[in-house]
């Protein structure tokens, strides 16, 4: 069964600041959808991660965030996009501690870890897309550490 | 339609089997006859519209407030079985003289009515399955106490099995013990925890590292010889990690690192001395 | 958004007030630095109760600024780290390495005072 948008933010994404507007956005939305605690945190941290992505390698793009039910399941999704250089190897880049920018190497394999579902879609030349999907009260299994 | 014109005497027919059948034993006649109302008008707005939605709103909303009562399943299906069969046979009183007619009604009671009786037993199950997770959730609360035994001390005794979900309860509950309490130092003491494998080392490693990042350290005690051996056979490296053998040393040298010891020493001596 | 930094003796503290942006954080870096030197400070705190994430740039950043801080002569501690973000972090599988923290700015100058100068009190303290 698709998943119903029921509210849509858009926050596109030019600079650094962008990105903090981005988190916040996320925050309020994901409390909305009935989030709280350290989760609000998980959802700000991971939208943090993408948005600097697109900053760090395509300059521009934006973080699409929609509240999403899915049956009895509730949950918020964010989809960051951008038409920029768009990456090479996607499993090396999804690798813990590769990077092609300044960050850790963690960005996209951390963000990742803290959400439920995550889709890495690139092709050189065309543009990066990001889809991540957290779910309200879903536990994963923590991937392993280090 | 013949079901609602004899709505009164039929309801009637169906409260009075579900007494005799000693169905519903928790609730006072008064009630059963009142929710049986309900199920009744229910039940043949399902035949007549063939949509189990508000059946299914209903039985849910039945459900939870009967559960805690000690109603059962067995008795829940029992009486919509019962009023499936009260019905039937008024039907089949109705149309016995015209056997073409019996049998189109027939064919649509039976499905139907079939339909009613898996949608309010299911609605039950999940209802009664949604309470016992939220029991659980509560059972799991008060199974890992953050104990403060000392100033700035936090004891962490975590009984049974570890999954992940647990695991995360635990670490969000401690992280909260030690903003709350100001802990400098806590003792998780795993002596309770049957099995140890490499998820669950790896929990153990994001907790200790989440409380160093508050500034507190922990030392985990009552790693049994069978689990170090699993886990020195795994590779989980544990040397980040400080480590006691039980929960009484653990406490000894929480308080040593606290600078506990000496104090006390000092004091017990002052106390002595008359 | 620009970070105060407060000399209080021979310690620099920074209270961040909001969220900062990436650059605010690298000019955080380079400010308390180039101070350090400055004022021959022995300790630093960052005071970080108010930050909402902690991501991996900032985290990075972070690490950064005590290893600069470290090789100019002092000692760096994080203070007021918050439960969810502590939890986040290990989730993500940051760390902050060998970097010293404490649960807020108060500890923080209890650790800095033990750190800096009180080294034999320590020491007399745990019994060695």
């Amino acid at each position: 069964m698709p998943s119903e948008a029921e509210t849509e933010v858009s926050v596109p994404v030019g600079s650094d600041a962008d990105i903090i507007i981005a988190r916040q956005q996320g925050r309020a939305l994901a409390e909305k959808a009935g989030f709280s605690g350290s989760d609000l945190t998980l959802v700000a941290t991971a939208i943090s991660e993408v948005a600097r992505n697109i900053v760090e390698h395509a300059r521009r793009g934006e973080v699409v965030l929609r509240m999403i039910h899915q049956g009895d399941k509730r949950g918020i999704s964010i989809v960051a996009r951008d038409e920029g250089p768009g990456i090479d190897d996607i499993s090396l880049a999804m690798q813990d501690g590769y990077s092609s920018g300044k960050g850790l190497g963690l960005g996209l394999p951390g963000a990742r870890r803290l959400v439920d579902e995550f889709e890495l879609e690139s092709s050189v030349g065309v543009g990066t897309t990001v889809r991540m999907k957290k779910w309200l009260n879903s536990h994963r299994s923590v991937a392993k550490y280090r | 339609m013949h079901l609602r014109e004899n709505r009164t005497q039929l309801r009637e027919e169906w409260a009075r089997r579900v007494t005799e059948d000693q169905l519903l034993t928790a609730m006072t006649k008064e009630e059963i006859f009142a929710e049986a109302t309900t199920v009744y008008d229910n039940y043949v707005a399902v035949l007549e519209t063939g949509s189990v939605e508000a059946l299914q709103a209903y039985a849910r909303d039945l459900s939870e407030r009967i559960i805690p009562r000690g109603v059962e399943a067995n008795e829940v299906v029992g009486i919509v079985l019962l009023l499936r069969d009260v019905l039937g046979r008024s039907l089949l009183k109705k149309y016995q003289s015209d056997l073409v007619l019996l049998n189109r009604v027939m064919d649509a009671y039976e499905p139907a009515s079939n339909r009613i009786a898996n949608t309010v037993a299911v609605s039950f199950v999940q209802e009664r399955e949604r309470i016992i997770r939220q029991q659980q959730e509560a059972i799991r609360e008060l199974s890992t106490p953050v104990l403060q035994v000392r100033e700035r001390l936090l004891i962490l005794p975590i009984i049974g099995v570890i999954d992940s979900q647990r695991a995360r309860q635990v670490t969000e509950q401690l992280l909260r013990g030690i903003r709350a309490n100001r802990a400098k130092v806590v003792v998780i003491d795993i002596t309770g925890v049957p099995t140890v494998d490499s998820t669950v080392a790896n929990h153990l490693v994001q907790t200790v590292d989440a409380s160093r990042l508050m500034g507190a350290t922990v030392i985990v005690t009552g790693l049994s010889s069978e689990i170090a051996q699993t886990l020195v056979t795994i590779g989980v490296d544990l040397t980040k990690m400080k480590t006691v053998g039980d929960l009484q040393g653990g406490i000894e040298e929480a308080e040593r690192l606290l600078g506990y010891k000496v104090i006390l020493e000092e004091s017990a001596k002052e106390s002595e001395t008359p | 958004m620009r970070v105060p930094i407060l000399k209080q003796g021979g310690y620099l503290i920074a209270s961040v007030q909001s969220a900062l942006t990436d650059r605010d954080l690298l000019d955080l870096r380079d400010n308390l630095a180039q101070q350090v030197g400055k004022f021959r400070s022995r300790g630093v705190i960052i005071d970080v109760t108010s930050l909402d994430v902690l991501d991996s740039f900032a985290v990075r950043t972070l690490r950064t600024l005590a290893q600069m801080i470290r090789l100019r002569g002092a000692e760096t501690v994080i203070a007021g780290i918050q439960p969810e973000i502590a939890f986040a972090m290990v989730q993500l599988g940051l760390d902050l390495g060998d970097v010293a923290t404490a649960l807020d700015l108060e500890e923080g100058l209890v650790l800095l005072e033990r750190r800096t100068s009180g080294g034999g009190r320590r020491a007399k303290r745990s019994g060695n």
